[in-house]
């Protein structure tokens, strides 16, 4: 099940025009900006299908920065984020697309900051909700059923058993579980869905382990 | 957690329940959240619709200056003449329509089930109120029920324009509006799942062809449509009328022709009215050029 909250479908309350170009969108330059775990002095925005369509139109272009600028949905400057951004001299490029891919509404991110680069592709499935099906060239393959987290940790031992413990610990059950490495020793990710919500604050225990980077929640 | 609509009633049935209370417990448990908790958020939701029908009644515009002011011209009319179609109809119509204009002009509004189709839910609940005289708690029951049956489709079709034409968005908010005034007016759940199933029918190949692709023309407008499909597919499920073919098959079909829908027809400003002349002379003039591909 995708949608396994009621508010999900009544929901969100946000700015208008629309849920999955503008508040859809959001969510994706939002976790963005999680995963960057910074303000951006950068961003290059790439749009596919229906986004690259009409993305002047809905308020797409506002939306994805105002994620990236860590805006909620029902932020009323949401309509001045490009103008904000600006201000703040974050540099700021859309790109229009042709290329088809999977799902309509589909758009890439590729964001830094001074010390650090990520890259992810983001999808609006509907309502408001949105899916990642790719970061940092890892395809994720999530199906969005279950409450998930993605971990970036260190390739060393232990990394992984130090994640499942804390897990264990709050009585998590993993359901799918995926490791994926560019190279050995350096960075890798794992991706985690789980059959119980995962709170902030084992998100933030999970933060203090030696080896984890950053453990940021996809979806719940 | 249900499935499907044939699930949905019968947990309701069995249980002698409403479909709301199967939402609301079922919310409890996915979320594991209390009931107090998971009442308290929707009441939440329930007053901003409230806010943005009462701003949508005085009157708004939206930047392009597309759509705005027509929710005031048709309480102006129903003051001064007695509607055709009835005065709670048309009173449905013109918050449907406050709703969708206050979105337009990036108002705050809340998504049920997307943004485009915001109106047809609060539009029918606070025009079926005056009427009904629900307590706060049935008015928030409403948006349970609502939330139910939009939810079945979300997980087996799609209620997203650009996956599956506008019968995924307007469709999709209409038929969960119809079966929540059958739940209020005190039908069974089957009733309801009669009502949405009707409604959606008359939905079905809708396209979502949004002029220059902002969510305005016609969006709007197939709002006031969405609630007056809902409003009489609830009086016809009220009367006993059921439909030949079930929920769950008509919401399986509309995902099917979402996906045979071509793409010029799924939010893309590429068909349909987008790509009428006075259509195209609009995008014009907002972006200084043509939405127009080859």
């Amino acid at each position: 099940m995708k949608y396994r909250s009621v508010f999900d479908i009544i929901g969100p309350v946000m700015v208008g025009p629309s849920s999955s170009h503008t508040a859809g969108v959001l969510r994706i330059g939002r976790m963005a900006r999680q995963l960057l775990g910074n303000e951006p002095a950068w961003a290059k925005i790439f749009l596919y299908g229906s986004f690259a369509d009409t993305y002047k139109g809905h308020g797409t272009d506002v939306a994805i920065v105002g994620g990236l600028l860590d805006f909620d949905t029902f932020d009323t400057r949401l309509g001045d984020s490009i103008t904000i951004a600006k201000e703040k001299g974050i540099e700021i490029e859309f790109i229009e697309e042709s290329a088809k891919t999977e799902h309509p509404n589909t758009a890439r991110i590729q964001t830094g900051d001074n010390h650090k680069e990520i890259e992810l592709v983001g999808v609006s499935i509907g309502g408001g909700k949105a899916e990642i099906t790719e970061l940092n060239g890892f395809d994720l393959k999530l199906t969005g059923h279950h409450p998930a987290i993605l971990v970036m940790h260190n390739d060393r031992f232990g990394a992984i058993a130090s994640v499942t413990q804390i897990l264990a610990k709050y009585e998590i059950n993993i359901g799918h579980m995926e490791v994926s490495r560019r190279e050995q020793g350096q960075e890798a990710l794992m991706v985690i869905e789980t059959d119980q919500k995962i709170d902030p604050e084992i998100i933030t225990q999970l933060e203090k382990e030696n080896h984890i980077m950053q453990v940021v929640r996809v979806s719940d | 957690m249900f499935k499907n609509v044939r699930q949905l009633v019968e947990l309701a049935e069995s249980q002698n329940i409403p479909i709301s209370e199967v939402m609301i417990r079922q919310e409890m448990e996915v979320t594991e959240k209390s009931r107090e908790k998971v009442m308290e958020q929707m009441d939440e939701n329930l007053s901003v619709m409230e806010k943005a029908v009462e701003d949508g009644l005085k009157g708004v515009k939206s930047r392009s200056g597309l759509t705005g002011g027509d929710a005031v011209l048709i309480q102006n009319y129903m003051k001064n003449a007695e509607p055709l179609s009835g005065h709670l109809l048309l009173d449905a119509v013109s918050k449907a329509v406050a709703t969708n204009e206050v979105n337009a002009a990036m108002g705050i509004i809340c998504a049920t089930p997307t943004a485009g189709s915001a109106g047809c839910v609060p539009g029918t609940l606070f025009a079926v109120k005056e009427k009904l005289h629900p307590t706060r708690e049935e008015m928030i029951r409403y948006l349970f029920t609502s939330g139910a049956f939009g939810q079945v489709i979300a997980n087996n079709a799609s209620i997203s324009g650009a996956a599956g034409g506008c019968q995924a968005e307007v469709g999709s908010a209409a038929g969960m509006a119809s079966a929540a005034i059958v739940e209020m007016a005190g039908g069974t759940p089957q009733q309801s799942a009669e009502a949405m199933a009707i409604t959606l029918k008359n939905m079905l190949g809708l396209v979502c062809d949004p002029v220059a692709g902002l969510v305005e023309v016609p969006c709007v407008k197939r709002n006031a449509m969405g609630a007056s499909n809902a409003m009489v597919s609830a009086d016809m499920a009220l009367a006993g009328v059921t439909s030949r073919i079930p929920c769950d098959e008509v919401i399986e079909a509309m995902f099917r022709i979402g996906q045979r829908m071509p793409v010029a027809f799924k939010e893309t400003a590429q068909g349909g009215l987008a790509a009428t002349p006075t259509g195209r002379a609009i995008e014009e003039q907002i972006y200084g050029t043509s939405l127009q591909k080859e």
